[in-house]
């Protein structure tokens, strides 16, 4: 029968871009809450973005930024039956990946030797707005951290199939659909960026 | 073929493989749908049980075979078990996935593999739930809304809890996205939206509720956890978190999922009437418009319970009116369900008996809805035994009612044989009256000022609550008798033959029980879902 699941090109890219949005909106809970307690304390705000290191969030930006381009490339390679290449752009993915998380581990290891994290007694006893802010921030750069350790993983999972000759110019949607939630954790990072990092 | 006789090979021996893990790791949606079918009504009879106890306790006042931490624990399970595991997997996961395919004329999900998945998502989920009852502190006993600042304090297991109902949220998204990906991929030739059945197009807007939804409910479960397990404090007044915002973050999520629960139950009401009442449904059109309305409209409702939280009395307001839109596209469904059934003629078979008590019960849920809907009337009533009423009228009495009558005019269909009418008759009978003996007393009792979530009471209510708890036996006998009825028919009982009801869409057109591929050859669809004219008469 024709209207089985195989090989339904249109099928599969629907379904995972209805995947993306759910992602979408799980980060758009925390965003919400980022809203209504930024109009509360914009002054604390401002004053927690200053203590995040911009100069590390920026070449974490340029790294997932990278990242993209690679993977983009990634799947035009394929898409030319260039599977080594794909590879290697692939293999360019997850090393970014891997830088990202350094500089996150990084960052976070400052902070946290300064008492800056969840539950710490500075944050208990110091300001409510200042809580509120760091408390955000380790949520949403873990929960986003997170995806980003599972969009590398899953590239690494795609990277085998390229190899075993599973994804092919024909057949190339898993590898078109793992370059878009690579793209998503990029796209949320986007947004992740400026609000944390670049408050005046 | 001989109506009289089952077909000789069908799903369930077809593929020669009938082991315990040729279903458990079975991609074919029937097999998947039974799964879902078997777990989540499990978990039912479970929640069943814990409601009796409940109502025992509350025979008389006082403590009568529980005490109050006890009774704490047992109304967060039993609302967890009923919503998490039962309600909002169930229809989807059951009827969702034995019946639409066939009816779009496909042979499976567009996705069968992720389809199991989402199963193995919802019973992984369901035994951390259950897991949680016996380790750490103890059961949760939040009430299954998990409300901060007590749920981040309490010390019983609410941290395992919530990590179930994430994992089974995540099964609802993937159920969701297929079922949508499904439903515009893979209709039949001449399965056009317009000849769809309205069971279809109720399962289509549920799956967006389920796509749309379900995410903040994880986020908002994963902040719970992180306050118990980090103490971020998000939550916290001492720490400049807000309490409220975790209200509205969960009824967010959870108020449109109540359309998650009611949706498809409408759906398989617009199915079954019009087979019995062999009239082609009034209103098609708005019947299947109003289910994307009732999405819509359900997803920008979540204030109306939180009237009494201390939120701005703008947002009241407008949580209030749009409260009472939402009532609009309901009853555009009731009003044509009625009116489908003028000068029909009825039949009234157990699935038509059951359609027809929705009706009435979900008429008088949803009127005590815009009770506790309208702002200045909820005030009163807010927190009451009327509250607990108005849900089970909802839940247990639209969509529980639903659900039997699903079993009755489908699983036929998929086991190839019948129950007996008459003890579904009677079962049906003591069902509804045990229900209306239950709940309506309840909601009298609310009115008289009864709270909710208490073991005990002031002992002028003491009589009601007699009679409340003497309907919760008439109605578990009646589903006793239901079920051994059912059990036994599906089992024993006489063939079936492919279409016992005269129904006109596709999934009467195949055998019973159907075989794995469902179609020998993809059909061509020319007529409409309840056009009767094409079908012979039973
Ligand atoms: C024989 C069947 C049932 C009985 C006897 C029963 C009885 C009860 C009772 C006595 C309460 C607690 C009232 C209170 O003190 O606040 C309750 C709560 C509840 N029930 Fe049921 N119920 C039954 C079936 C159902 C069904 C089918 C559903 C949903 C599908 C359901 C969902 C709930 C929920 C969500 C709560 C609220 C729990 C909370 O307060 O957190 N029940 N039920």
């Amino acid at each position: 029968m024709s209207n089985t699941e195989h090989h339904d090109y249109f099928g599969a890219k629907l379904g995972m871009w209805l995947f993306l949005f759910t992602e979408l909106l799980l980060f758009g809970g925390l965003f919400l809450l980022y809203a209504v307690y930024f109009k509360r304390y914009p002054e604390e705000f401002a004053a927690g973005g200053r203590q995040l290191d911009w100069v590390l969030g920026t070449v974490n930006t340029l790294i997932l930024l990278t990242s993209s381009l690679f993977a983009a490339m990634a799947v035009t390679a394929v898409q030319r039956s260039e599977q080594r290449r794909s590879m290697a752009l692939i293999g360019g993915t997850v090393l970014c990946a891997a830088g990202f998380l350094v500089i996150k581990y990084v960052e976070w290891s400052a902070k946290i030797s300064h008492g800056i994290y969840p539950g710490a007694e500075r944050l208990k006893s110091g300001d409510p707005g200042e809580s509120v802010f760091f408390g955000l921030y380790y949520l949403t750069t873990g929960l986003h951290g997170l995806h980003v350790l599972i969009g590398g993983i899953l590239l690494v999972w795609i990277a085998v199939k390229v190899k075993n000759g599973a994804v092919t110019a024909d057949n190339g949607i898993l590898l078109e659909n793992g370059a878009l939630y690579w793209h998503l954790v990029d796209l949320i990072w986007i947004f992740i960026f400026p609000l944390y990092y670049l408050m005046l | 073929m001989n109506p009289a006789q089952l077909p000789r090979s069908s799903f369930w021996n077809d593929t020669g493989k009938s082991g315990i893990t040729a279903w458990i790791f079975s991609i074919d949606h029937k097999r998947i749908g039974l799964l879902y079918l078997f777990t989540t009504f499990s978990f039912f009879l479970v929640g069943v049980i814990l409601g009796l106890l409940l109502r025992i306790e509350l025979m008389a006042p006082g403590r009568t075979i529980m005490g109050a931490q006890t009774y704490n624990a047992l109304f967060t399970v039993h609302g967890v078990v009923m919503i998490f595991l039962f309600i909002l997997p169930g229809f989807p996961g059951a009827f969702g996935n034995l019946v639409m395919p066939i009816q779009i004329g496909a042979r499976d999900v567009a996705f069968p593999r992720l389809n199991l998945l989402s199963w193995w998502l919802y019973v992984t989920g369901a035994a951390i739930v259950l897991t949680s009852l016996f380790t750490g502190g103890g059961p949760p006993d939040t009430g299954w809304t998990f409300y901060v600042p007590f749920s981040t304090r309490t010390v019983t297991n609410v941290t395992l809890a919530v990590f179930g109902v994430f994992v089974i949220g995540f099964s609802a998204i993937l159920t969701g996205l297929n079922f949508v990906t499904t439903i515009h991929r893979l209709r039949a030739e001449g399965m056009t939206w317009g000849k769809l059945p309205l069971f279809v197009w109720s399962l289509y807007a549920t799956a967006w509720v389920q796509i749309l939804a379900t995410p903040i409910l994880a986020i908002t479960l994963v902040l719970v956890m992180a306050e118990r397990l980090l103490g971020t404090g998000l939550f916290d007044p001492g720490r400049g978190g807000d309490p409220l915002m975790y209200q509205h973050l969960f009824w967010i999520y959870s108020h449109p999922a109540v359309y998650i629960m009611i949706l498809p139950a409408m759906g398989v009401i617009s199915d079954i009437i019009p087979v019995f009442a062999r009239k082609p449904v009034f209103g098609y059109k708005m019947i299947a418009f109003s289910s994307l309305a009732i999405a819509a409209a359900g997803s920008l409702v979540w204030g109306h319970h939180m009237f009494t939280s201390g939120m701005s009395d703008t947002a009241v307001l407008v949580f209030s009116f749009l409260t009472f839109i939402v009532a609009i596209p309901s009853a555009i469904k009731v009003f044509n369900w009625v009116a489908t059934l003028y000068k029909g003629s009825i039949s009234l078979e157990a699935p038509m008996l059951f359609a027809l008590s929705f009706i009435l019960l979900f008429s008088i849920g949803g009127l005590s809805g815009l009770i506790l809907g309208a702002a200045a009337t909820d005030v009163h009533v807010h927190d009451t035994h009327f509250v607990v009423g108005h849900f089970h009228y909802v839940m247990f009495g639209g969509t529980g009612f639903a659900f039997f009558g699903a079993m009755h005019y489908w699983l036929p269909k998929f086991y190839g044989r019948r129950y007996a009418e008459k003890p579904a008759l009677v079962a049906w009978a003591l069902m509804f009256t045990g229900f209306n003996i239950l709940y309506f007393t309840m909601q009298v009792l609310g009115m008289q000022g009864m709270p909710r979530r208490y073991y005990d009471y002031l002992p002028e209510f003491s009589s009601l609550n007699l009679a409340a708890t003497v309907g919760s036996w008439i109605l578990a006998a009646g589903m006793v008798i239901m079920l051994v009825n059912l059990f036994r028919g599906l089992l024993k009982g006489e063939p079936a033959g492919n279409n016992p009801w005269g129904g006109a869409t596709l999934e009467w057109t195949i055998s019973s029980p159907p075989p794995t591929e469902n179609f020998a050859a993809e059909p061509v669809v020319t007529h409409g879902p309840y056009d009767f004219s094409k079908t012979g008469a039973p």
